[in-house]
């Protein structure tokens, strides 16, 4: 590494947030990705938010192909990505055009000015060149030829130009690490082990990342080097992870815990087929990863395996769910275990398929034909998606149900640092099916949780029907007498019912009583924590309480709800969550809704919680 | 460990359940069929597993004494490999009609054919949708006059076995409901075929669309009708087989035996021929004027089966990876310690 060779001052910040965004062939999202392994391998608490286009290359230079990955790092607790960037890192005039609002005052602002020609400018729609027209006279501004300054520093490999231009991002995070003082070796191994099969590679975007440092050390145009000191993290080991490899290792630890196989169908969808990418890699551990024709044969498939004794997931989105319900429909009839993964995404309809939003929670409640209760849980963090993944397997398999996960783009993408459990801290739920004929009935039950036996196929002595057509009481034989009809539609919404035994009571963060209480569930709970922090202790008393269970709904929330004299209730949706409380408690809650596919800002949560305890 | 399976009857194989399909359903020769073929194969009956769709022949797994699973319209193929992936060892047999395989289900049906998936799948088709009383169905005929067609379907209608040959099905057969020594000897090869095997079997709704198959059933015309094909022997069909089918460029052509025309100009036929495209001409027969209705096998080759490929994949990987140790995959990748 090049020893500095001018004196520059050093400053301590508590945190930083940078933003890079590019064209979406820019390579944002590993420069980000990058930043972020760095950041969290030194110890800092994170929060990231990747924004990128549907489209996968949009006309190059545009502004819909502007594709971003900010980064929050920091020596406290971090929740949120961060509503304001101090560092932006601007590869063309779409970029700038579309972020800068975002960057503080005075903050950092690196732009490429190689993408700044009057054809470059067109294709952001710019009037006037923003680097010659004052715009942006409010910030630190670093102009650099990033193109040009690349292919000099890799002149030597005899790449093409397009190969050479393709490492301008590495250029970017060279001067980024350099900025915030922090060593590139974690990033070397990712790359040696990224082009294994092209050293050349490699070693082009290793020379651009070091000309990126170099060139900050050898220039004077940064005066300042910040440090971000680490984080106070609980102790224990930790790893970064992103909401949908969590819920990937969450089925493979839970499929073991059970001691089955596991078996995900799915079909590809935004933003949840990484779930599937990522599962099809663990092989080792028993996993059959079945790419369905559609949606439909995703979870028809599962059932089949469920059927057959297998832990069975499936893992899609919002318009994936909506094909999925007639077969959601035949597991609550025939109750059978698997694991429905709603990834939220924007709506109706294909939406904003890369854009998050939590306008799901009704769906997953009601959006099947007749009388079709299912429980509803959802993850609240990238790395809680590993334990809600454990959870909603575990009462799959107790209860004999199917049941609905719920994540979202926000916490599917997104990533924090993940403290890594121990394996034998882990629950265990063995699966016992049935195999002793004396008495068998197909549709006898528990007496705790009114589950049904797992007789899989293969058993002798147990040969049975099970099917869509309503079944009679016990013996599970086919039945249309209205007496039973009405006994079994009782008997599956008690079965669903009677998992509130296993959903512990909630107990409010921040004041257990008081002015206020706001009511979240999934991915807000980072927006929300860190605002209730930023507002507690200015004469109002303010509680939190996040749900994991929204279905059934923890014992006692309702008298929860009671202790406060206002609930509000802030959603990525129209007011879901609320109306379920509204309908279910007669509580007068409030709701604080944003509908942008992108998550809340803290400050948005801040300025709510100021108007509600005025 | 060895042990002799009891002697299994067809008793064995039927239900306590009261059969509720209509009085002279061409339904109930095929259950009896089913019912009759089982215990022959020597596997336990434990292992067999009915499931199908929705419609008239859906019902069929309340009426085996198997494991069976009655599942939602057209979804029976996916569900079935869902099981047949998990449980290989499992003899899964599919149930399924002209609407629940070709209409509602037609995406399932063309997936499972193309992966192989050792499946059998029992087509009953009645060119008619019976259990919702009477419209036309996918394999209706031009002109259909149907409760929901008064003035006749202008669809074109499927042909199954042309559908499953173009999916490239590696096992391919059509019987008839009330040919019960033809029917079994096919379910048998079914039963023995790795892999898909796709049987479309010809049957009588007596209610919505009787006599639709009769010009292949009557005994007076149906071997001037039908061919009935059998591996390494010449196409020659009739009442005094006196008929049989030659190639004439890309086409099949009719003769007359006699006149020159002898047994050894005709086709012989090779159901292990490896283009589908000879078995796809011979489906094409059944549409066209003055030719005969194919039965029997029309073809059947060998190729490795789904659930095979999909578990040895994950076997392979346990050999040369090891059995996955979870503590090591949670702690994956670049992790740090925090004290």
């Amino acid at each position: 590494m090049a020893t500095e060779t001018l004196p520059r001052q050093r400053e301590t910040v508590e945190q930083a947030v940078i933003r890079f965004c590019g064209d979406s062939g820019d390579g944002m999202q590993i420069t980000g990705s990058q930043f972020t392994n760095t950041a969290a391998l030194f110890g800092n608490d994170l929060a990231t938010f990747p924004d990128f286009p549907a489209e996968i290359r949009a006309p190059a230079g545009t502004l819909p192909g502007v594709s971003g990955f900010q980064v929050n790092f920091s020596s406290l607790d971090v929740f949120t990505p961060g509503d304001t960037v101090d560092v932006l890192v601007a590869m063309n005039p779409a970029a700038l055009k579309t972020n800068v609002a975002d960057l503080k005052m005075g903050g950092i602002l690196i732009v490429n000015i190689d993408n700044f020609k009057e054809t470059d400018l067109k294709k952001a729609q710019a009037a006037t060149n923003p680097l010659e027209d004052h715009s942006l006279d409010g910030y630190r501004l670093f102009p650099v030829d990033l193109t040009k300054l690349t292919r000099a520093a890799l002149r030597d490999l005899g790449l093409d130009a397009k190969s050479m231009d393709r490492c301008k991002n590495f250029f970017a995070l060279g001067m980024c690490y350099w900025l915030y003082n922090r060593p590139m070796d974690a990033t070397y191994r990712w790359l040696d082990d990224k082009f294994k099969g092209k050293p050349v590679l490699a070693e082009a975007n290793k020379l651009a990342m070091k000309a990126g440092y170099a060139y900050c050390d050898a220039t004077e145009a940064f005066q300042t080097r910040y440090e971000v000191p680490p984080a106070k993290l609980e102790p224990g080991l930790y790893r970064n992870i992103s909401g949908n490899t969590a819920l990937a290792l969450g089925f493979v630890a839970a499929a073991q815990q059970a001691g089955l196989p596991l078996f995900q169908g799915s079909y590809p969808i935004t933003p949840a087929s990484d779930i599937l990418h990522e599962l099809s890699m663990y092989k080792e551990f028993g996993v059959v990863t079945f790419q369905a024709e559609d949606e439909i044969a995703a979870i028809t498939s599962v059932i089949g395996a469920a059927y057959g004794g297998a832990l069975a997931i499936t893992t899609t989105s919002g318009p994936g769910m909506a094909l999925k319900t007639e077969a959601m429909g035949l597991a609550i009839a025939v109750e059978l275990p698997l694991v429905i993964a709603d990834i939220q995404r924007g709506g109706p309809s294909t939406g904003l398929p890369t854009k998050t939003e939590q306008a799901d929670l009704l769906q997953a409640l009601f959006g099947r034909n007749s009388e079709a209760p299912i429980p509803v849980l959802a993850a609240s963090t990238p790395g809680d998606c590993f334990w809600v993944a454990l959870e909603a397997s575990r009462i799959a398999l107790k209860y004999m149900v199917p049941v609905i996960l719920l994540s979202d783009g926000y916490l599917a993408n997104g990533a924090e640092p993940w403290k890594i459990p121990k394996v034998e801290d882990l629950p265990k739920f063995p699966v016992k099916f049935r195999t002793d004929r004396e008495g068998f009935m197909p549709y006898t039950r528990h007496p705790e949780t009114l589950a049904r036996p797992w007789a899989v196929p293969g058993t002798p002595g147990l040969e049975h029907r099970i099917g869509g057509l309503e079944k009679q009481d016990v013996t599970g034989n086919v039945n249309y007498e209205p007496l039973n009809h009405e006994r079994m539609v009782r008997l599956r919404a008690a079965k669903v019912a009677a998992i509130a035994q296993d959903v512990p009571d909630v107990v409010p963060a921040g004041d257990p009583d008081g002015d206020l209480l706001l009511v979240g569930w999934g991915s807000t709970y980072g927006a929300i924590t860190a605002a209730l922090r930023a507002q507690r202790g200015k004469g109002k008393r303010i509680g939190h309480v996040h749900l994991r269970w929204l279905n059934p709904l923890p014992k006692n929330l309702g008298e929860v709800l009671k202790r406060y004299k206002k609930v509000v209730v802030p959603e990525m949706n129209m007011g879901q969550l609320l109306w379920l409380l509204r309908a279910n408690y007669l509580v007068d809650a409030e709701g604080f809704n944003k509908i942008q596919g992108k998550p809340f800002k803290q400050s948005e949560i801040e300025a709510k919680i100021q108007e509600a305890t005025r | 460990m060895t042990t002799t399976l009891p002697m299994q009857t067809k008793k064995d194989f039927q239900t306590d359940q009261e059969v509720r399909w209509c009085p002279g359903c061409g339904d109930y020769a095929i259950l009896s069929a089913v019912q009759s073929v089982f215990p022959e194969l020597g596997i336990p009956k434990e292992k067999f597993v009915v499931i199908s769709g929705i419609g008239c022949s859906s019902r069929f797994p309340y009426y085996m004494n198997t494991f069976g699973f009655h599942t939602i319209h057209g979804r029976a193929p996916a569900v079935a490999t869902g099981l047949k992936v998990t449980r290989p060892e499992l003899e899964v047999w599919v149930a399924t009609g002209d609407g629940d395989a070709l209409s509602i289900g037609g995406n399932h049906t063309i997936h499972m054919l193309r992966r192989n998936v050792g499946l059998k799948v029992l087509l009953f088709n009645n060119k008619i949708y019976g259990l919702t009383k009477g419209q036309y169905s996918p394999t209706s005929e031009i002109g259909k006059k149907a409760k929901s067609t008064p003035y006749g379907s202008i669809d074109r209608p499927f042909n199954p076995l042309s559908l499953a040959l173009g999916a490239e099905a590696t096992f391919v057969a059509r019987s008839v409901d009330v040919f019960q020594a033809h029917l079994k000897t096919v379910l048998r090869r079914a039963a023995a075929h790795r892999g898909t095997a796709f049987i479309e079997i010809l049957q009588n709704c007596n209610i919505f669309n009787d006599g639709a198959w009769e010009t292949l059933t009557e005994k007076e015309v149906r071997d001037d009708h039908t061919i009935l094909l059998e591996h390494g022997k010449p196409l020659v069909y009739g009442k005094n087989r006196d008929k049989g089918i030659r190639m004439r460029g890309i086409e099949l052509e009719v003769v007359a035996l006699g006149d020159g025309v002898t047994e050894k100009d005709l086709i012989v036929h090779d159901e292990a021929h490896p283009n589908p495209a000879y078995a796809f001409l011979l489906s094409r027969m059944d549409g066209t004027p003055g030719f005969p209705t194919p039965l029997g096998v029309l073809r059947a080759v060998d190729a490795p089966a789904y659930e095979t490929g999909m578990n040895d994949q994950v076997r392979q990987v346990v050999a040369k990876k090891g059995k996955g140790d979870l503590g090591q995959l949670l702690s994956a990748g670049d992790t740090w310690e925090v004290r």
